[in-house]
């Protein structure tokens, strides 16, 4: 197959953001997720945990609480408004100021007409959900300390509100606080400390769960307002709970990283009698457990460590399959990499500035497993600040390496760098055609004479890019209507084709020279998660969330005989039980069979010249080819070649000198950088 | 294993004004072993079906007056006695309903109790010792009673016995700190006065309990620093109204109860067979210094055998009857079934030795000089005549006499008998008795002192059966006998599938008495220590066990005997010196089982690479 020169790159120093908040909308099977920096995320639990779409934050926007009101999401943070996001745009869609100081919880009753936020001022807000917007209705009655935590009742009758010291609930009709529980400070703590009431859940049955800074999950009676039952699960605070549908189920996130589930079930086999036992204890995290979901088949849950973990709970599972195997996603499933093929620079993104990289250089060559001699380390040559309060979206580099782009929620800003020796310049292009107002995804022709953005409603923006004017060209629109944004966008080297993909999953590809839509892929029920346009062949190749590869013909419009062929083969089962989604395609001009493609985990190339592997081989053989002579290895290999050597692998991108380029975030290098956790269990203690 | 079954309650109590006593009297039993009669300490008496814990009748005396003894049933009469007031002896039936109409009959003299056991006509016995039986005191209830017991000197407990036929009124006393036991033989009348050793000053026995085996009367008392002791009296040698004169009483060490802090205040131990007890009122010793434990100990091995926590206060009360204890706590009175199997591993360790009384020996003895008188007549009439019916009758009477139970007791005996047979088989060729003889070697009588031509004589009718038997028996053969005895084991022929002499040997370890195990264990471990030493050359015979096969011999037999080392008192040290290697040794084995995987580790580790920042690598694809 061939040796490569891979340039190891460790120096991006990613740092992911803490979770702070999670909603799980069960209808649509989505998950949003809020991170201390403000930005959403939405996976799609339906599609093998894609993160499909990603809001980005902005400075002094931290989102406290999330809230799914139908397919409507609403957040809302200490900045004391109430946001709903647009999913469409991937932008905040309005914000309305409570004016009740900083807001700790949203909740949404069960009807999806009300919103009911928590404030800082001891009021609980009731806001009316319109179509268009949320309109204030009026408070319930106001209480001494700020609410921590609300829950609805199923009914929509009454609300728990958890406060410090107490959990109140209010009759939602009249406004009226109805029941006062108190919270008993911690035992063993200092009783003048009080206790914070973080989460409270509302069972139908008018059973209150509530879970505090005292280490205590408790149940309540809320009909007459009495403790039922306490379990003390930690020493340190309960700062999470969620409850599973059917309300069998109750999970507790705890500052000491644990998550323990209590179940409503018998104490004694065959009675009748359920109460809520605590059942098991899940230990995923580093850190604290900010957030909790509790889907119909796991746990999902969030914290500090930034990890976001489903635990499947393997009573409501079966065995053995993809859904029965814990995740946790550390990486985000979009690219903060961009590479100059060209000119051999990085480009990273970060949420408030760009770093842009020269590669190192080695000398001489070296054999296999070596580690050739670095003759010129790698140079930051740029570090770009950026402007306004909403961070970085997107971002690129021209493969010449002379512009550089980034786009947030607000604008886009495009800079000409000039290489002058060993002095860099870089100059911003003040004026930009105004089509080019936001952008979702970006990426530029490979002989940077063009800038493609996509927008709105699934269009790209064409910018042809000259130093003195920036002209729009044209809008390429997808003629299926889709509202949703363009994720991915590539474009042949041969500057003919551009290829789109939205979170509808369809795939858009554009004939560049008559600037018109060429055709549309079959839309494939999971959503691509890579696309690629091999430059010798023209064929578009598409991997999915689900792991499928399919390669289809921009000439033939259709798919190509092997990508039937792999369909009918179908691909090996280790190949699909990867739980990391491809990230990212290249190809070899000089070996137009070979498609280069990584995940978090594995480099891998596909000979397509070579035999398919089948399902009772193994599929990473390269260690077993190693060992056998030549003429024998021809005969045991097949078309996927892995390489597991670089591990928490950000990009991979073939450089037009044939050498790779692997940006790895090895996950130690961001567990050091988070705080020490509150506590850390040690063995038998 | 004695075990406590789940107990259930009889009733329930009414509190007294003084709450250290339970409000029970006494318990009796009534016409079976399901039937008590509770007393209480007030004014009635009621009858109880136990295995219903069901009440059948209840009989109250009259306001102003109170029980003073506990009822008793009368088995012969089928009536029911009681005594109110110390001196008013009331009797009725169960059909009866209104004790006040019932018999009575007043006394002259403050009554103690009245007492009966099942089949015995019912005692009275009086304050001041005197005892009378009830029909002859109620048919002239007012006749004057003696004083036995001196100024100051009161009874604190009492109980009867039927020993054989004769009755006995077994009663303690106590003097300005003394305790004197007087056992009271009735028809014909005997007292003897026994002096309980002193304890530590100032303790008196908190509880008494008697019982009757092998002729003896057996007392068992407990002192509130928890020493329980056994005395033991002999029923034959009781003299006749020696009265006054206390003898001393031996006493034995039973056991050393755990007392926790203090002393104990209510305690009873309860003797319930030969080797069980049962003790209310003693901490458990594993459950801290509460007392309000049920206990069965084995006096023999002195092992607690079961135990109960009883709910509320314990008041130092437990009466038994057949396989039921009766104990009073709190506010009831429970019934606690229990079992006393016999301890099969006593048998096993030869510690359950039965007291002998010296009257068997004595005619046992006197029958063995009989034969042997026989013996001498016989053979100064027959010297000369091959008689082999004689043969038979010598075996015949040997046999009678072995199968006597307490051969044990009468070594010089059964020494004398053999020396008698061993010199008439050397002098008369004709004369051989080989099974008698091994019978007589298996008794474990004999020593190779006692008859030094016994294994000459065996060696000399190549009874080579008969040689083992004595090599295994006989603790004391000189080493010419026994080289005598392997020459001639090893000079015979040979049978599969082994050696004759490989055989004798290798049974002679298959019998090894217990108390040679623990010796050869001692020598494994001797040879062990040498081996161990580096300076002692393991090349230094041939012959030499090697150390693998002495572990190996080590942990056979161990496992073989395991239980039966654990419970004896001498194998202790041995068994913790050996626990003690095998301790150092598995620390040894663990550790270095930590060094190898650490050094596995060491030797699969790769040198991995400190990629730092940046690097420039090749890598190849296959």
């Amino acid at each position: 197959m061939g040796e490569f020169t891979v340039h190891r790159v460790r120096f991006f120093d990613y740092m992911p953001s803490a979770i702070r908040a999670m909603a799980f909308n069960p209808r649509t099977e989505r998950l949003a997720v809020a991170r201390a920096d403000g930005a959403v995320e939405i996976f799609n639990f339906a599609d093998n945990y894609f993160q499909e779409k990603v809001i980005p934050g902005r400075d002094g926007g931290t989102v406290e609480a999330l809230c799914w009101v139908g397919p409507r999401l609403f957040g809302a943070g200490l900045n004391g408004a109430i946001t709903e996001y647009d999913l469409e745009n991937l932008r905040p869609r309005y914000s309305v100021e409570a004016y009740g100081g900083p807001i700790w919880t949203v909740s949404g009753d069960s009807a999806g007409t009300m919103l009911a936020v928590g404030c800082e001022d001891g009021t609980v807000k009731m806001f009316e959900i319109l179509d268009e917007t949320i309109r204030f209705q009026r408070n319930l009655e106001r209480q001494k300390g700020r609410i921590i935590s609300l829950s609805w009742h199923p009914s929509g009758a009454l609300i728990a509100a958890g406060m410090i010291d107490m959990i109140r609930i209010f009759d939602a009709e009249t406004g009226r606080a109805t029941h006062r529980l108190l919270v008993e400070r911690g035992a063993g703590a200092s009783k003048s400390r009080e206790v914070v009431v973080w989460s409270v859940v509302f069972l139908s049955d008018h059973t209150i769960v509530s879970g505090d800074s005292a280490g205590k999950v408790q149940f309540w009676d809320g009909h007459t307002g009495t403790l039922v039952r306490t379990h003390l699960v930690t020493k340190w605070d309960v700062l999470a709970l969620a409850v599973s549908q059917d309300e069998s189920s109750v999970v507790a996130g705890t500052s000491e990283s644990i998550v323990v589930q209590f179940q409503f079930i018998s104490s004694t086999v065959g009675r009748q009698d359920n109460e809520w036992v605590r059942t098991r204890t899940f230990k995923n995290h580093s850190h604290d457990v900010r957030a909790l979901v509790h889907t119909e088949t796991a746990v999902v849950s969030g914290g500090m460590d930034t990890q976001l973990v489903v635990r499947p709970l393997l009573d409501k599972v079966e065995k053995n399959t993809q859904e029965s195997s814990l995740r946790k996603i550390a990486f985000p499933h979009r690219s903060l990499v961009c590479c100059a093929k060209k000119a051999g620079l990085l480009l990273f993104q970060f949420p408030e500035h760009l770093e842009l990289w020269r590669l190192g250089e080695s000398e001489g060559h070296g054999r296999a497993g070596d580690s050739l001699p670095v003759k010129r380390k790698p140079e930051k040559l740029i570090h770009l600040k950026r402007k306004g309060d909403d961070h970085i979206r997107c971002s690129a580099v021209s493969p010449c390496g002379g512009w550089l782009v980034y786009a947030t929620v607000s604008g886009v800003r495009l800079y000409r760098i000039q290489h002058d020796n060993n002095n860099i310049g870089v100059t911003k292009v003040s004026k930009l055609p105004k089509s080019l107002c936001s952008a979702h995804q970006l990426c530029f022709s490979s002989d940077s004479s063009k800038l493609f953005a996509a927008s709105g409603l699934s269009s790209v923006v064409v910018v042809a890019l000259d130093p003195l004017e920036c002209k729009h060209l044209h809008t390429l629109r997808p003629k299926s209507g889709s509202r949703q944004p363009v994720h991915l966008l590539c474009v042949s080297d041969d500057g003919k084709w551009l290829a789109s993909a939205n979170t509808d999953c369809e795939v858009h590809v554009y004939n560049l020279k008559k600037m018109k839509l060429h055709c549309k892929v079959p839309v494939y029920s999971s959503c691509p998660t890579a696309i690629g346009i091999n430059p010798v062949t023209s064929n578009l190749v598409t991997v999915h969330a689900d792991q499928q590869v399919f390669e289809f013909s921009l000439q033939q419009k259709e798919y190509t005989e092997w990508s039937r062929r792999l369909q009918q083969r179908g691909l090996h089962p280790v190949w699909l039980q990867r739980d990391t989604p491809v990230a990212h395609i290249t190809f070899n001009p000089r070996n137009p069979a070979h498609i280069v493609l990584h995940d978090v985990f594995m480099l891998c190339i596909i000979d397509q010249s070579l035999p398919l592997p089948e399902a009772r081989t193994p599929l990473l053989n390269q260690m077993m080819l190693r060992s056998l002579p030549e003429a024998e290895r021809s005969r045991q290999s097949h078309a996927f070649k892995i390489c597991k050597s670089f591990q928490h692998l950000l990009s991979m991108t073939l450089l037009d000198d044939q050498s790779l380029v692997a940006v790895e975030r090895p996950l130690l290098d961001i567990v050091s950088q988070l705080p020490a956790p509150v506590r850390q269990k040690k063995f038998a203690t | 294993m004695a075990a406590l079954y789940e107990g259930y309650t009889l009733c329930g109590l009414v509190p007294t004004q003084d709450l250290s006593n339970s409000c029970i009297r006494g318990i009796e039993q009534e016409r079976d072993s399901d039937h008590v009669l509770v007393t209480d300490s007030t004014r009635s008496v009621t009858l109880y079906k136990v295995s219903d814990q069901k009440p059948l009748g209840s009989w109250t005396v009259k306001q102003g007056q109170t029980l003073t003894c506990s009822a008793v049933f009368n088995s012969q009469t089928k009536e029911y006695v009681a005594v109110s007031d110390n001196k008013m002896i009331r009797i009725w039936k169960e059909e009866d309903i209104l004790l006040d109409k019932a018999f009575k009959a007043t006394v002259s003299s403050d009554i103690w109790r009245v007492q009966s056991v099942n089949g015995g006509e019912p005692v009275v016995l009086f304050q001041r010792g005197a005892v009378r039986l009830l029909d002859s005191l109620l048919s002239a209830p007012q006749q004057p009673i003696e004083e036995v017991l001196a100024q100051e000197e009161a009874i604190r407990w009492s109980t009867n016995i039927v020993a054989e036929t004769q009755q006995f009124v077994i009663f303690t006393t106590e003097q300005k700190g003394d305790n004197f036991l007087y056992l009271q033989g009735l028809n014909p009348n005997t007292l003897q006065r026994y002096r309980l050793e002193g304890e530590e000053p100032g303790l008196i026995p908190l509880s008494f309990s008697a019982s009757y085996r092998d002729k003896h009367i057996c007392l068992l008392y407990l002192y509130p620093n928890g020493h329980v002791y056994q005395s033991v009296v002999p029923v034959r040698g009781l003299g006749t109204e020696e009265g006054t004169h206390a003898l001393p009483l031996p006493r034995s060490l039973q056991m050393a109860l755990p007392v926790g802090e203090g002393l104990l205040e209510a305690a009873t131990a309860l003797v319930l067979d030969e080797a069980h007890v049962a003790v209310v009122g003693v901490p458990h010793p594993s459950a801290g210094a509460g007392k309000d434990f049920l206990c069965i100990w084995n006096t023999n091995f002195q092992t607690l055998q079961a135990g109960k926590e009883m709910a509320g206060k314990i008041y130092g009360q437990l009466w038994c009857y057949s396989n039921k204890l009766f104990i009073p706590h709190g506010k009831t009175l429970s019934v606690i079934p229990f079992v006393c199997p016999k301890s099969s591993l006593a048998s096993a360790l030869g510690k359950l030795r039965q007291a002998k009384t010296e009257g068997e020996l004595k005619e046992f003895h006197s029958r063995v000089i009989i034969m042997i008188k026989l013996f001498f007549n016989c053979k100064k009439q027959m010297t000369y005549t091959r008689n082999t019916p004689f043969l038979e009758d010598v075996q015949k009477e040997v046999e009678g006499l072995l199968s006597r139970s307490d051969m044990q007791d009468s070594q010089p005996s059964v020494g004398q008998l053999v020396s008698i047979l061993v010199s008439r088989s050397l002098s008369d060729p004709a004369f051989y008795t080989p099974s008698t003889l091994a019978q007589l070697v298996q008794t474990q009588c004999l020593c190779h002192s006692v008859c030094p031509d016994f294994v000459l004589l065996a060696l000399e009718r190549k009874d080579y059966f008969l040689c083992q038997l004595c090599l295994q028996f006989f603790p004391d053969i000189p080493e010419a006998v026994t080289c005598a005895c392997l020459k001639a084991f090893i000079s015979g022929g040979d049978n599969c599938p082994v050696g004759l002499h490989k055989a004798v040997l290798l049974c002679l370890i298959v019998l090894t008495s217990f108390s040679s195990i623990q010796l050869f264990l001692q020598y494994l471990q001797f040879l062990y220590l040498k081996y161990s030493q580096d300076a002692f050359p393991q090349t230094h015979g041939l012959r030499s066990p090697s150390l693998a096969q002495i572990m190996d011999w080590v942990c056979l037999v161990l496992d073989a005997h395991f239980t039966v080392l654990v419970m004896t008192p001498e194998a202790k040290g041995l068994l913790l010196n050996l626990h003690n290697y095998v301790k150092s040794q598995v620390r040894l084995v663990s550790e270095l089982g930590k060094i190898e995987s650490s050094l596995q580790a060491l030797h699969q580790m790769k040198v991995k690479k400190d990629v730092g920042q940046y690097s420039i690598e090749v890598i190849e694809l296959f």
